[in-house]
């Protein structure tokens, strides 16, 4: 096992390392002048000379690539070039706005998601089951976007319980998070109904209730338990992509955290602040998905037994 | 208290699907006594997995419904009782084993606990040491090491699975087993352990069976009686010397066994029966084998044979029928 | 008292279930869509939406009602002459959606079709030629899935600068990956079947085999799959224009119409709540459809 643990963070690497040079290329050879950028537009030649080679601009492209990848494995990914801090310090300081919006946002969504899941399945074609579906379809079509500013129009400006901006207590992270996780909860809704449904229909439910069982015994021990397989897959896989993706709704709700950041970094030309946040957020995806993995082979011993082959 | 342990009477069953009203059981009588086992052969479509799903009440939810007719599993009304009711019963007085080993277990349970479960449904006095003591014992019942209560099935092969759900139908000592095609999906020598298994464990339990199966072999071999199944009508029965040994037969019969190498006979080609079973979304205001019946008569189109019963022997068809033997003068379409 | 279906001439006549008339694929396909009420409704939306897009010049003028500005007219509520009412700079709210889904469509039909292409090309080198070639490309296609699409994209467009084209190269490198693994999972599922190396025995050459049968095979997944990728695309455009990194002020791109009008939400909410219906309607049409084609093209995945 853990042999098999080690494999898949060696295979972590190459993928880091593609990330860094894609971006790393996007970044240097787009245009516009950050050195400009952070000089005005007039700038002294010699204040220009000197910040280039400062910066390392004055190197060749492939030079500068392997000089950042050589001091980032010994940990040193350098200093925001806006602001001189080196950019581990920022990236961490903002790192806890992000994982509240996103755990937060995954706790709703898992619990308004897959019980009604679980209820429109059981109940297939029922009242709750309909309403469930057509539901569903409307807020997984809703931008996140909009359907945070009606939050915000309802609760915040008009009924004024919550606020709209900033990150200063709970009560900021609630739209925040309610409006990421209902879009979301909409997916995992028609996911879990689709599986649970599969299961269901399966030999050994049949079996369960030929021993007698009672339909609730049914239902949470033998179906839940081979439902929850895949539903656990998607989950897992979802808090990675909505680590990167929380952008648009820190923007919205002026949030000081990764996305937000990510966002001027870019605008600036800010390179190692860029670089440093979207390898960040890839390897933490990276964690989660072999985490993931690592669940599911605890849970479910077919898979086990090959992992524990390996 | 009577011999008559299981009695379907006039039994009708139909599926609602989106597209049709499918007619799967039209109509069935049968009994089984206590401690015999009765076989029930037929085509795959004749309704036999249908009629054991009734006497279970496990008909799928709003698609199978029992329109008429009435089922007494010893002295319950089947038919009447309520889930409840029947809940207390499955797994209990009444078993079923199905005929995919390999999909009727769950797979993430172990095989032990799933023993333990139907042990723990009807009997929940027991301590969990009885528990564990009752399944070391029906998994040595049905051979298979006590030690692998605790692997999963994906670790078992076929056979072994289906020795598991043996051991799971039998655990409450029910009266009545319905085994549907329990060895069709196993190869040849498993399938003779597993019905020895399962003759071996009916004799020390003195447990009635309903085995369903298209195997005469089978039959042979394990039955006491036998009914003979066609587009969901029982169209004849008796016991396993009546079938095999008896010079009459309805048609349908004649075909079944007409359709099964003969090692002492030296011929070219197996006589089918030809066509195919009738529409099951049509019902038939006569007997159902009239399409292929190579005796049929013009009574055998308007008419629903009556059953005739000769003895233990019962045919469901118009050449036996005394009053149509008596007017019935020509006989029309002989192939 | 007769019962229907019985033939008194032959033994053995099939019944009236004729399986041997063949319904053509795509009337069978056809037919079962039009079956399900909820995916005609999504074809329904998209056509509406199609006919603004095409007709938006007839509708309403461009340059008189969607850009220019008319302060005298500014923030007027839903009225007879401006049916969802005007925004800040006194535009015309229903001229600028019903532009908004020209720009929408045409944006996203390019961005489909540019991954489409590409995605293929690349997925049939894979799955055709498998090995090491395959193995290679699949570890490129890892390593952009890797990279959240809002990042990669934000990272394009940011690093280029703005504007359709770069926008467009933003959306479809987050695609693409998608549509490989379409094609290639579709030329994968072929390549091995019998009749495939019957094909070849017979001398057929490759690229017959790949007309004839790889591609019907693959055309199904790559339509759904193409709505569906559409639907997420208007998305992420809207997104991007939102935070200011998508189409450029002034052309009526919904996502920069919510985000102009934020501000004033609070006392003329029709400005945000039109420009995010339109969206939802646009992506709920596509997600219907591309549902009910998927049911249509094998009902055994419905439930």
């Amino acid at each position: 096992m853990a042999r098999y643990v080690f494999k898949r963070i060696l295979m972590m690497i190459p993928v880091l390392l593609g990330i860094s040079f894609i971006i790393f290329a996007i970044l240097s050879f787009s245009p516009g002048d950050p050195v400009m950028m952070m000089l005005g537009d007039n700038p002294d030649p010699q204040a220009y000379a000197e910040l280039t080679r400062e910066l390392g601009l004055d190197k060749p492209f492939f030079v500068q690539y392997f000089n950042y990848i050589a001091s980032a494995l010994k940990g040193n990914f350098g200093k925001s070039w806006i602001t001189k801090i080196p950019v581990f310090d920022e990236i961490l300081a903002r790192f806890p706005t992000t994982f509240y919006i996103t755990v937060g946002a995954i706790c709703l969504k898992v619990l308004i998601g897959v019980p009604i899941g679980v209820i429109s399945a059981v109940k297939q074609y029922s009242i709750v089951d309909n309403v469930g579906m057509v539901l569903t379809l409307i807020f997984a079509s809703m931008p996140t976007f909009w359907l945070g500013l009606i939050l915000i129009l309802v609760f915040s400006l008009y009924l004024g319980v919550l606020p709209a901006v900033g990150a200063e207590s709970w009560q900021n992270f609630v739209l925040p998070c309610v409006t990421l996780a209902i879009g979301s909860a909409a997916t995992l809704v028609r996911m879990t109904r689709s599986t649970m449904l599969e299961v269901i229909r399966q030999d050994y439910i049949r079996t369960a209730r030929a021993k007698g069982a009672s339909e609730r015994v049914v239902i949470y021990k033998h179906a839940l338990r081979n439902a929850l397989l895949p539903v656990i897959t998607i989950v897992g896989l979802n808090f990675g992509v909505m680590l990167g993706g929380t952008m648009v709704i820190e923007s919205l709700f002026a949030m000081p955290g990764l996305g937000t950041n990510t966002i001027t970094a870019i605008r600036m030309k800010d390179r190692p602040m860029v670089m440093a946040s979207v390898l960040y957020v890839a390897f933490l995806a990276g964690v989660i998905n072999l985490l993931v993995d690592l669940a599911y082979a605890y849970v479910d011993p077919r898979v086990k037994a090959q992992y524990l082959r390996k | 208290m009577s011999d008559v342990l299981l009695s379907i009477e006039n039994l009708h069953v139909t599926y609602r699907t989106d597209e049709a009203l499918v007619y799967a059981v039209n109509g069935v009588n049968l009994n089984i006594m206590r401690g015999e086992t009765l076989g029930l052969v037929g085509e795959t479509g004749a309704g036999k997995t249908t009629t054991a799903l009734s006497v279970m009440r496990l008909l799928p939810d709003k698609i199978g419904k029992i329109e008429q007719g009435k089922i007494y599993l010893d002295g319950l009304d089947i038919t009447a009782a309520t889930e409840a009711d029947m809940r207390a019963i499955r797994g209990n007085i009444v078993s079923m084993i199905f005929q995919d080993p390999m999909s009727s277990l769950n797979p993430v349970l172990r095989v032990g606990e799933q023993i333990a479960e139907v042990l723990r449904i009807h009997n929940d006095k027991l301590s969990k040491s009885e528990v564990d003591r009752r399944v070391d014992e029906l998994m040595e019942m049905v051979g298979l090491p006590k030690e692998r209560k605790v692997e999963y099935p994906h670790q078992f092969s076929g056979g072994m699975k289906q020795r598991v759900v043996i051991a799971i139908a039998l655990a409450c000592e029910p009266k009545l087993l319905l085994a549907d095609e329990p060895t069709t999906a196993l190869d040849v020598t498993i399938q003779a352990q597993v019905l020895a298994i399962i003759r071996e464990l009916k004799e020390m339990l003195n447990t009635s069976m309903l085995l369903i199966t298209h195997d005469l072999g089978i039959v042979a071999e394990n039955c006491d009686r036998v009914a003979v199944m066609y587009a969901g009508e029982i169209v004849e029965m008796g016991t396993v010397e009546d079938i095999f040994e008896e010079k009459d037969h309805h048609p349908y019969t004649v075909g079944l066994f007409g359709s099964i190498p003969d090692l002492d006979k030296n011929i070219d080609r197996l006589t089918p029966i030809e066509g195919m079973m009738p529409d099951p979304t049509v019902l038939q205001a006569g007997c159902p084998f009239y399409d292929r019946c190579p005796q049929r008569m013009d009574i055998c189109n308007t008419e629903k044979p009556a059953e005739v019963m000769k003895g233990t022997h019962m045919i469901k068809c118009h050449l036996f029928s005394n009053v149509e033997k008596a007017a019935n003068v020509e006989k029309v379409g002989e192939v | 008292m007769t019962t229907k279906n019985v033939d008194k001439t032959g033994v053995g006549k099939p019944d009236s279930r004729d399986y041997t008339k063949k319904r053509s694929q795509l009337k069978l396909i056809m037919y079962r869509f039009s079956k399900n009420r909820l995916a005609v409704l999504g074809l329904c939306i998209l056509c509406v939406l199609a006919l603004c897009a095409i007709f938006a010049d007839v509708i309403a003028d461009y340059q008189t009602m969607a850009i220019k500005q008319n302060i005298m007219n500014k923030l007027q509520p839903p009225s007879a002459e401006h049916w969802l009412g005007t925004d800040q700079y006194g535009r015309d709210i229903f001229a600028r959606i019903i532009h908004g889904a020209r720009i929408s469509l045409t944006m996203g039909i390019g961005t489909v079709l540019t991954s489409l292409t590409i995605g293929s090309i690349f997925g049939a080198l894979a799955g055709y030629y498998g090995g090491k070639v395959d193995n290679i490309i699949m570890r490129i296609m890892d390593v952009f899935l890797a990279i959240p699409n809002m990042l990669m994209a934000v990272t394009i467009v940011g690093a280029l600068g703005g504007g359709l084209v770069n926008l467009l190269i933003a959306m479809s490198i987050s695609s693409i990956p998608r549509f490989s693994r379409v094609i290639r999972s579709s030329i994968l599922s072929v390549r091995d079947m019998d009749y495939i190396e019957a094909a070849r025995a017979c001398g057929t050459k490759d690229s017959r085999i790949i007309y004839k049968h790889v591609l019907p095979n693959a055309i199904g997944p790559i339509i759904v799959n193409a709505t569906l990728s559409l639907a997420n695309t208007i998305l992420s455009i809207s997104g991007m224009s939102f935070i200011g990194l998508g189409i450029e002020k002034p052309m009526p791109e919904w996502g920069s119409m919510l985000s102009e009008g934020r501000a004033q939400m609070r006392y003329h909410p029709n400005l945000v709540i039109f420009p995010g219906i339109a969206i939802a309607l646009a992506v709920l049409g596509l997600n219907l459809v591309g549902d009910g084609l998927r049911d249509a093209l094998d009902p055994k995945l419905k439930n």
